[in-house]
């Protein structure tokens, strides 16, 4: 039953996966394909660690995929905060669709 | 089973076309951060298909790496020198 679980939440991670790599080909504008990508992929990828826990229990692989699970949530958000906002200060304009007050990119 | 490391491979060619095609370099960034987030599952896969438990410590590895490289890379767009 475990493992049933396990391989459901690994084909799961999967699809978050394949959406996030679509969303990062697909979205028109920087912001958008940071927003899809890191949240879908660090979604999909950390299913998928949880999922091979379930699945080997606590062997040596499950153990290491839960600790890879924790570096990768400590990791991945942060690393996406980090590149929005140097992809903010390197002057790089969202697309015009985006509706922004006035004084919001002044500094930019 | 191949069919998940063929699945793998459409999720990774998608990322190399947005490095290559990226207009800024912040895209590129973003898509190589991307890039090792879907090699680490790939090598979470192996071990977990072929049982060696060795490929999990590449995987945890290439989070930490990747972490630190995305951080270079976000640093490295703001343009401002490395001392502030």
């Amino acid at each position: 039953m475990i493992e049933i679980l396990g391989w459901f939440l690994i084909f799961n991670g999967l699809c978050f996966i394949f959406f996030g790599c679509l969303g990062l080909v697909r979205m028109p504008d920087i912001y958008c394909r940071l927003q899809t990508a890191t949240k879908c992929v660090t979604f999909g990828a950390g299913s998928i660690l949880f999922g091979t826990f379930l699945i080997s229990g606590f062997s040596s692989i499950g153990l290491k995929s839960i600790l890879c699970l924790i570096f990768l949530f400590l990791n991945s958000p942060t690393a996406s905060h980090a590149l929005a906002y140097g992809a903010f200060f390197s002057g790089v304009k969202p697309v015009e669709k985006t509706e922004i007050e006035e004084d919001f990119l002044k500094d930019a | 089973m191949n069919t998940i490391f063929i699945f793998l491979g459409i999720c990774i060619f998608m990322c190399i076309y947005r490095i290559v095609k990226g207009p800024t370099p912040a895209d590129r960034s973003v898509a190589i951060d991307i890039l090792g987030l879907v090699i680490i599952v790939y090598c979470v896969f192996y071990s977990l298909i072929t049982g060696i438990d060795f490929y999990m410590n590449i995987a945890i590895a290439w989070s930490i790496i990747g972490f630190v490289s995305s951080l270079t890379l976000a640093k490295f767009l703001e343009g401002r020198k490395f001392d502030d």
